[in-house]
């Protein structure tokens, strides 16, 4: 990056030029990085100009705190449960109050946690950031997208408290409808948190459509973007069904309609084909955008040009697309004819040859790359471990005649978890942590996170490995007594799950400790070439302090321009850090 | 190596004839997934150290993958995933297609246990007797809600679906008792819902079968639930004709063979009726069940819809006795023994 363009950017040559090759990044410069004096976190202090903002940043700030809200509650109930397991029979709670916490459990981690997660904080946070916009194309839909995630899980959080459900995550008809429990706020909850999830989908299709900067063409786009543009085709296409459905179990609930009963007139299992038919894109939708995390971080850490970009970004598009024909690999014991289910299985391998294409493509960025091992890293990392062996158990299990023995067993759950909180909360993590310094302008410890990853890690695979043999011994799922045989690997389980609960608490102190306390971080603290880390950390209101043309696309490790120009010459309000001399463009 | 890999994998006692078909398909994916997440890793590992930082604006090359490596990157996962899928399709057809000599039991789940009615009269809870080296047939329906029966030492497991009934075979191959799960969350006491299989060896069976026919039982496995009017000494198609009776379902249907409102019910069984619609079924378990309970969804050509359903007025227990008393109405038995047995269902029919 030495040969610096006069084009721009000329803040990367005031916080990289000092630094000597072999220097600890923060430490030994001779310039520290100065906090700017105007950026998005105090343009306007009021309560209200936080709960009405329509700054896209600082809406994704208020889905990070509500999210996380929804990670620790759904962890809690995950720790219950983890606990109850410890002895057969019965160990802390009763049946009842067992069966409702694996319920909140699902319901919390998946629809208000899993599925906004990446795109509703880092996806609103930094599509814009990417495109070279000043916001998203409907910044008061956005708005609306939080209040309606916020009234969904309250109005779910208010069942859960009243009678709570214990049909599990998947409302199984015909037990979701004569259940005594209070199931319908939950399914109340869920379609209008739906809600939120659809116009988000719209907002960033809209976005990546229409607001691109000058020069920055389809095949420029950071991957993050195509993936969270193939995510936004599910949520936009996929979550009305759920939607429809989670009324149609209401109603039934409510007046008797008899859709799903059979004792009158309905099947159960059609409830099964509508469910799945969004659960099972519902898990494109977890998992693309963290995908599309790890293309970023990939190339930051590896300070490398992205190794295949096409095929990475056209296998985000098929998974999206030929997820929408794997639903039926949920039904091969449930009822559905031989041949589809053999068509369901060789159709769902598909997803699995697209993840590995995408797998051998950051392996494959690595390869003469210039590597730091930074806590994102460390995430990346178990990242890939988790994403190939939680991948391919995946195909395991739409291979028919396995799932046999494996369907409804711990062997699924495992692989599940090995999806969800292997990959998906690996790269929330490393998205956390690598664009922590932009969020909030600070840097967090290294090494405590690179301890807190090693933890998290570890903790991780010793609490779900065990459960993969559980499965293969014949353990089903949502058992509240086992048999005495599977009380070691139980023991097992729940010891890593601790091993993770701490892990979760480690990061929450360090990071909310370097809100406060933490160096300022400079607009560049990893040398990136992404777009997003041309504008000051934290960015100003408006992103840029001009309008933005972009020159290449963001993983230009190889030549020493700078991907972004700012044409105009606005000055940047007295940053009194390095950001100053940035925005004065060519 | 079967042995050592079974126990590795803490993979239940193989006891039907598809336990070591299936887990040597999962010997064999699970051990390339090792290897695929063990060259991944290492390739990933020797990058780090091989390329790692050297200075801190250090330029990388821009590497791209040729047409070569694109199509490796394709066809290597490619060809091992839909090899899988051939291999593990192949075993669930077999599982899906009983032989025609297989021996019928009717299972009945309910919240929260299994109900197991032999056609031969006896029925028992929670405990299913089957011999050794036959081949044993299934059919099964639930009371209430969804449930599944889950064998882990046979590797299968099917939902027992309410309304419907679904089907299930295997052999068992070595004597001993094996546990049954519900293996789909069915409410409060669905860890409970667990029962046993005891394969023994056929003359044994056979002998147990006839000692409880006589309807004095030496031993019985459990008693009937209460409320339940099956009387153990009467078989399933005498209960069958009695429900008929009860259920005035003689009314249309005649068991002689001459026309009358519904069709007849001789030689039902094994027929292939053509629909109002044109559309030709064949007459089996699935279908029957289906006219008792929702009658108008297909009406056999030459009759007038006006059969009512008879939805929550049988019940799954009666349901079973008449489907055997349907299958025993032949015309072409010789003796009072020859009962029509065994399934007629070819695979990708359907359930």
């Amino acid at each position: 990056m030495s040969p610096q363009s006069d084009s721009s950017a000329a803040q990367i040559t005031a916080e990289t030029a000092p630094a000597e090759p072999s220097a600890p990044p923060e430490a030994a410069r001779p310039e520290e990085p100065r906090f700017p004096a105007r950026h998005y976190l105090n343009d306007g202090h009021t309560i209200r100009s936080w709960l009405l903002t329509v700054d896209h940043k600082r809406i994704a700030i208020l889905y990070l705190v509500l999210v996380l809200t929804a990670f620790l509650l759904g962890g809690i109930f995950a720790m219950v449960v983890r606990l109850e397991l410890l002895t057969p029979g019965p160990t802390i709670i009763d049946a009842l109050t067992y069966n409702r916490a694996f319920t909140l459990h699902g319901v919390i981690m998946i629809f208000l946690f899993m599925i906004p997660a990446i795109p509703a904080v880092f996806g609103n946070f930094f599509l814009p950031i990417m495109l070279g916009a000043k916001d998203v194309a409907f910044p008061r839909l956005n708005l609306l997208s939080v209040y309606l995630y916020v009234a969904g899980a309250a109005l779910a959080l208010w069942g859960m408290i009243h009678g709570g459900a214990d049909t599990g995550w998947t409302f199984y008809t015909p037990y979701s409808t004569i259940t005594p429990t209070n199931v319908v706020p939950i399914l109340l909850g869920a379609f209008i948190v739906g809600f939120s999830s659809i116009l988000t989908g719209i907002n960033f299709i809209t976005s990546i459509h229409t607001l691109r900067a000058p020069g920055l063409t389809w095949m420029r786009l950071p991957l993050f973007i195509w993936s969270l543009y193939a995510t936004a085709v599910i949520q936009i296409l996929a979550t009305p069904v759920l939607g429809l459905l989670l009324l149609l179990v209401a109603a039934e609930h409510f007046f008797g309609f008899g859709l799903f009963d059979p004792a009158r007139g309905g099947d159960p299992i059609l409830y099964q084909h509508l469910f799945w038919f969004y659960s099972h894109p519902a898990v494109y939708i977890m998992v693309l955008p963290a995908m599309g995390v790890i293309s970023e971080v990939v190339t930051t850490f590896a300070r490398k040009h992205i190794f295949g970009y096409r095929m990475i970004a056209y296998s985000s598009l098929g998974i999206a697309f030929v997820g929408f024909f794997t639903w039926g690999h949920h039904l091969f014991v449930s009822g559905e004819s031989a041949f589809d289910a053999g068509a369901f299985g060789i159709l769902s391998m598909f997803v699995g040859v697209f993840t590995a294409i995408k797998t051998f493509n950051w392996v494959g960025t690595l390869y003469r790359g210039a590597i730091t091992f930074k806590t994102p890293f460390a995430y990346l990392c178990g990242f890939l471990y988790f994403i190939v062996f939680g991948g391919m158990t995946g195909v395991a299990v739409a291979t028919v005649s396995l799932d046999v023995h494996w369907h409804d067993s711990y062997f699924v759950v495992a692989h599940f978890h090995f999806i969800m909180v292997g990959a998906v909360v690996m790269a929330f993590l490393a998205a956390l942590h690598y664009w922590f310094p932009k969020m909030f302008g600070k840097r967090y410890p290294e090494g405590w996170g690179l301890v807190a990853a090693s933890l998290i890690i570890l903790g991780f695979n010793a609490t779900f490995i065990p459960q993969f043999l559980l499965g293969n011994a014949g353990m089903p799922r949502r058992y509240y007594n086992y048999q005495p045989q599977f009380q070691a690997l139980h023991v097992a389980s729940t010891t890593g799950a601790s091993l993770l609960a701490f892990g979760f608490l480690l990061i929450a102190i360090y990071l909310l400790l370097s809100l406060k306390y933490g160096k300022p971080a400079g607009p560049n603290p990893w040398g990136s070439r992404a777009f997003e880390w041309t504008t000051q950390s934290p960015p100003l209101t408006e992103n840029y302090p001009g309008a933005v043309t972009v020159l290449s696309g963001p993983y230009a490790y190889h030549v020493a321009q700078s991907p972004i120009a700012l044409t105009t010459n606005r000055p940047t309000d007295g940053g009194g850090g390095t950001r100053e001399g940035g925005g004065h463009a060519a | 190596m079967n042995e050592l890999m079974r126990r590795m994998l803490f993979l239940p006692e193989q006891a039907s004839n598809f336990s070591t078909d299936v887990d040597h398909l999962h010997y064999f994916v699970i051990l390339t997934t090792l290897v695929m997440s063990f060259l991944v890793g290492v390739t990933a590992l020797y990058f780090f150290w091989r390329y790692r930082q050297r200075s801190r604006d250090q330029l990388t090359p821009d590497v791209q993958p040729g047409p070569g490596m694109e199509v490796m990157f394709v066809v290597l996962p490619l060809v091992f995933f839909v090899g899988w899928g051939i291999a593990g399709f192949r075993d669930y057809v077999r599982m899906q297609t009983p032989p025609k000599d297989a021996m019928d039991v009717y299972v009945m789940a309910k919240q929260w246990m299994w109900k197991f009615s032999y056609p031969e009269g006896p029925s028992s809870l929670s405990v299913l007797r089957v011999p050794t080296g036959r081949p044993v047939r299934l059919l099964l329906t639930s009371r209430d809600v969804i449930h599944s029966f889950f064998v882990p030492a046979f590797r299968l497991k099917r939902d027992a679906v309410p309304g419907r009934y679904t089907q299930m075979w295997f052999v068992p191959t070595k004597p001993g008792r094996y546990p049954i799960f519900c293996a789909e969350y069915c409410g409060l006491s669905h860890s409970n819902m667990t029962g046993e299989v005891v394969a023994m060896d056929p003359a044994e069976f056979d002998a147990w079968l006839a000692d409880q026919r006589t309807g004095f039982p030496q031993a019985q496995d459990s008693a009937a639930s209460p409320g339940e009017e099956v009387a153990a000494d009467a078989s399933l198609v005498e209960q069958g004709r009695a429900a008929a009776v009860r259920n005035g379902c003689l009314k249309c249907h005649s068991v002689d063979g001459s026309p009358h409102i519904g069709p007849t019910w001789l030689d039902l069984y094994g027929r292939t009726e053509t629909m109002t619609t044109g559309e030709k079924i064949l007459a089996e378990e699935a279908y029957l069940t289906q006219s008792m309970m929702d009658p108008l969804a297909y009406v056999v050509a030459g009759f007038q819809p006006v059969m009512p359903s008879f939805m929550g007025l049988i019940s799954p227990a009666e349901t079973a006795a008449l489907l055997e008393y349907i299958k025993s109405l032949r015309s072409d038995r010789r003796g009072g023994e020859d009962r029509f047995r065994g399934p007629l269902n070819e695979p990708a029919v359907g359930q």
